[in-house]
């Protein structure tokens, strides 16, 4: 049983994302946009429960249904664990489900998020970050979310209301595919994108027909015809062997992806390259790296310091698991320091770093000429990243970059009172 | 087996199962077969066999964790003829939720051939009435969802080692509760009286019913009823637990039966509403049996080995009050004022 070659960093054809065609287009939130996505995925059972920011797209899905617009069961849940659980089991029967959470919602929930994946079930959720309480606060952070990383989860984040109608639609393929069959996490950033609204283009009927077959759970349907035993108790007999099973699947996910993406660009015109994106990179010397909607104030301060002459680039993170090592590895290979900006926390981990810090120092190390990383804490709680914090972050990055007193081994708060 | 054809579109149709009069009208085959692993004597597992039976092929049952999962479903030897899944401690409410969900969404939309199947979801007094209750709280409001919640009652988290649970009885000596040198009761608190507590809660459940295995045929009819009537359904039975309770296992159905005589276990179901009283339960309660002195069945019992007489006593105050004092004998506390 030999796992798979990690994928090479194949070429996805975004040449061929032109125009977007058919549907029509909205201004909407990128909760709205996630609702229209699950209606045009046709999801068959749903469940919802209140807590910010999430909760906007359940009031979307909620209209939908009532408007006769679509069709499913929908579930008000008691608490986030019976929300996740319920549609835990409407998947093991081989409908294509829908939920999410925000903070400390998420975590709640956070048994069933890991019998989910243990048990290989497909599901698409939203998560709205949300700093976790305590003390309580309603603004981004990707703890919630990230919490989750290890247990088979993949991860998405999005930075525009369009990306996150289009990532939903791509989760479900990939997440049910039966190469993979885990769940997919679409992290929005609360309030930035969960609650702002943008020309999105939501396509047609036909086109996502096109594009997402039906979720067939095959031999493993739980259903008289099939009376199989879901989930026995298996122990130090086979549990090992039933997480390599989990293992190999999260290592199939990349090539699943990168078809997925081929095809959505063919198809919608749109959707770029999967995994990360480069802004300004060809030239670069040195990088920043992010997740989510902090790109808009990235984007403004690189053009701006390239305006100056200053070559900076950013990378932006689509898919945090599975992580794209490769790609990353690629996209930095030529630059002399990077600056990860973290919008999370990991307490107590080297370097005190936040998560993406981390996972992207383990993903640079075989690199013969891999870049100094130096690692930066903002926004959290959601506060705002401004394009004056960011300028300050990439002037530390080259000061490091250029011998200076920044040290990459150290972890820098920015826009904090000390 | 004659169905019937409500429309789909709210009320899904459910299977007729006609009440078995008489052992010899029973079905023959089993769905719940060799290959647990469960202690001997162990009543649960006779409890699993008459509810698989009773519900019959056209099912999906699900079970949280707890003995019948840990020792009754192990990997490549699952005693389950019909398809079964294994839920978290607190889901089996959610559980039987999301499964019903599915099947009702995938046949409305032409994904799945139409046909009523009985989905029942069981679990333990920890996992249900403790951790569980407010998802099954929640299944039983969902009207319009075919699906019955089983908990069987060991009194006791058995599974983990026998520790006390809020339905273990008073006074009842387990791993978390020991008998001491200067505490001879630890467990202090009172026995929920989960069944009645869910039928009052819930008044648009059309049945709830209290069982015990001693009655085979009884325990097997009231899920018959219960997946019958339809909508969402609960069924309680108290199952002696030779482990946990500390008695030779021959006796499981004698303790079960004494539970019964000594009104300890008053068997009742409620439909649509309406109360009834069955078995012996129905003839104290009219007072043509008179109920054993509880003494009877907690002296059986090594759990209460460490009872002094004044325990005993508070235990059989207790459940004279609930005979002579409740609204409704052996279902509903609460006098008139
Ligand atoms: C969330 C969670 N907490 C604790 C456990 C440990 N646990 C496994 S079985 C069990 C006992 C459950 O008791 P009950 O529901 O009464 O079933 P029984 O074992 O008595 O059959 C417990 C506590 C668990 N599996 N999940
Ligand atoms: S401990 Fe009790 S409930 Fe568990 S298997 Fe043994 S007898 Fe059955
Ligand atoms: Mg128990």
């Amino acid at each position: 049983m030999n796992p798979p070659k990690t994928a090479t960093a194949k070429k996805v054809n975004v040449a061929a994302a032109r125009a977007p065609r058919g549907g029509s287009e909205e201004l909407i939130s990128g909760s709205e946009a996630v609702a229209h996505a699950v209606r045009l995925a046709d999801v068959d059972v749903i469940t919802a429960y209140p807590i910010r920011p999430y909760d906007t797209v359940m009031q979307y899905v909620s209209q939908l249904i009532a408007d006769g617009e679509f069709d499913c069961e929908y579930i008000v849940a008691e608490s986030e664990h019976s929300q996740f659980e319920i549609v835990k089991h409407a998947s093991a029967v081989g409908a294509r489900v829908f939920c999410g959470s925000s903070g400390v919602g998420w975590l709640y929930a956070f048994e069933a998020l890991a019998v989910t994946a243990g048990l290989r079930l497909p599901m698409v959720a939203m998560v709205g970050n949300r700093a976790l309480d305590d003390p309580g606060a309603f603004g981004v952070e990707h703890n919630d979310a990230l919490a989750v990383r290890d247990l088979g989860w993949m991860l998405a984040w999005v930075a525009t209301a369009q990306e996150a109608l289009d990532t939903a639609l791509i989760a479900y393929r990939v997440a049910e595919d039966k190469r993979v069959f885990l769940p997919c996490a679409i992290s929005c950033d609360g309030a930035f994108l969960t609650h702002s609204q943008a020309i999105v283009n939501v396509p047609g009927q036909d086109m996502v027909d096109g594009f997402l077959p039906p979720y067939d759970r095959a031999e493993k349907q739980l259903h008289p015809d099939n009376p199989i035993t879901i989930a026995p108790q298996a122990n130090e007999d086979w549990v090992m062997e039933i997480r390599r099973q989990s293992d190999m699947a999260a290592r199939r996910a990349r090539d699943v992806i990168i078809e997925a993406y081929d095809d959505f660009n063919a198809q919608f015109g749109r959707g770029g390259e999967p995994f990360i994106e480069r802004y300004m990179m060809e030239d670069a010397e040195v990088a920043l790296v992010g997740m989510g909607t902090l790109a808009m104030p990235v984007k403004v301060a690189v053009r701006k310091m390239r305006e100056q002459g200053k070559k900076v680039g950013f990378v932006r993170v689509r898919w945090f698991r599975p992580f794209p090592t490769i790609e990353l590895q690629e996209a930095l290979s030529g630059v002399q320091a990077v600056g990860v900006i973290d919008r999370d926390y990991s307490f107590g981990s080297s370097f005190f770093s936040g998560v993406l810090a981390n996972d992207l120092r383990s993903a640079l190390y075989p690199m013969v000429n891999r870049p100094g990383i130096v690692s930066f804490i903002a926004g959290l709680g959601g506060r705002e990243v401004s394009t004056d914090n960011v300028i300050d972050i990439t002037n530390k990055v080259l000061d490091a970059a250029s011998g200076g007193d920044i040290d990459d081994q150290d972890t820098y708060w920015i826009g904090v009172r000390e | 087996m004659q169905e019937t054809t409500v429309a789909l579109s709210d009320f899904v149709s459910t299977q007729v199962l006609d009440r078995w009069k008489g052992i010899k009208k029973v079905a023959r085959e089993e769905y719940f077969t060799s290959g647990h692993r469960t202690c001997q004597g162990c009543e649960s597992a006779l409890v699993m066999k008459l509810m698989a039976k009773a519900a019959g092929p056209r099912s999906i049952i699900l079970g949280a964790t707890g003995c019948m999962y840990v020792a009754n479903t192990t990997y490549y030897s699952t005693p389950w003829v019909v398809p079964w899944m294994h839920t978290q401690l607190g889901s089996s409410g959610s559980a039987a939720t999301g499964t019903v969900a599915a099947l009702r969404a995938m046949m409305r939309k032409g994904k799945m051939e139409e046909e009523p199947i009985n989905v029942i979801s069981f679990c333990g007094d920890g996992g249900g009435a403790d951790m569980g209750l407010s998802a099954i709280s929640a299944a039983l409001q969902h009207t319009h969802y075919n699906l019955l919640i089983f908990m069987y009652d060991n009194e006791s988290y058995a599974n983990t080692d026998i520790q006390v649970s809020g339905s273990s009885p008073y006074g009842a000596n387990s791993t978390f509760s020991p008998p001491g040198k200067v505490q001879r009761i630890m467990h202090r608190r009172w026995k929920k009286n989960t069944a009645a507590m869910l039928a009052a809660g819930h008044p648009d459940c059309k049945y709830v019913a209290t069982v015990s295995a001693g009655n085979a045929i009884d325990t097997m009819n009231k899920v018959r009823r219960a997946l019958t009537i339809g909508g969402p359904t609960f069924i309680h039975s108290l199952d002696p637990c030779p482990k946990g309770w500390d008695y030779d296992p021959k006796y499981s159905h004698e303790i079960g039966e004494l539970a019964v005589e000594t009104g300890i276990w008053p068997l009742y179901e409620v439909e649509e509403g309406k109360v009834k009283m069955y078995g012996k339960s129905k003839h104290i309660a009219s007072g043509a049996f008179k109920r054993k002195p509880v003494r009877e069945y907690l002296l059986r019992q090594g759990r209460f080995a460490h009872l002094a007489e004044e325990d005993i006593a508070y235990f059989q105050g207790k459940v004279d009050e609930m005979w002579e004092k409740w609204l409704v004998p052996g279902v509903i506390p609460f006098a008139n004022a």
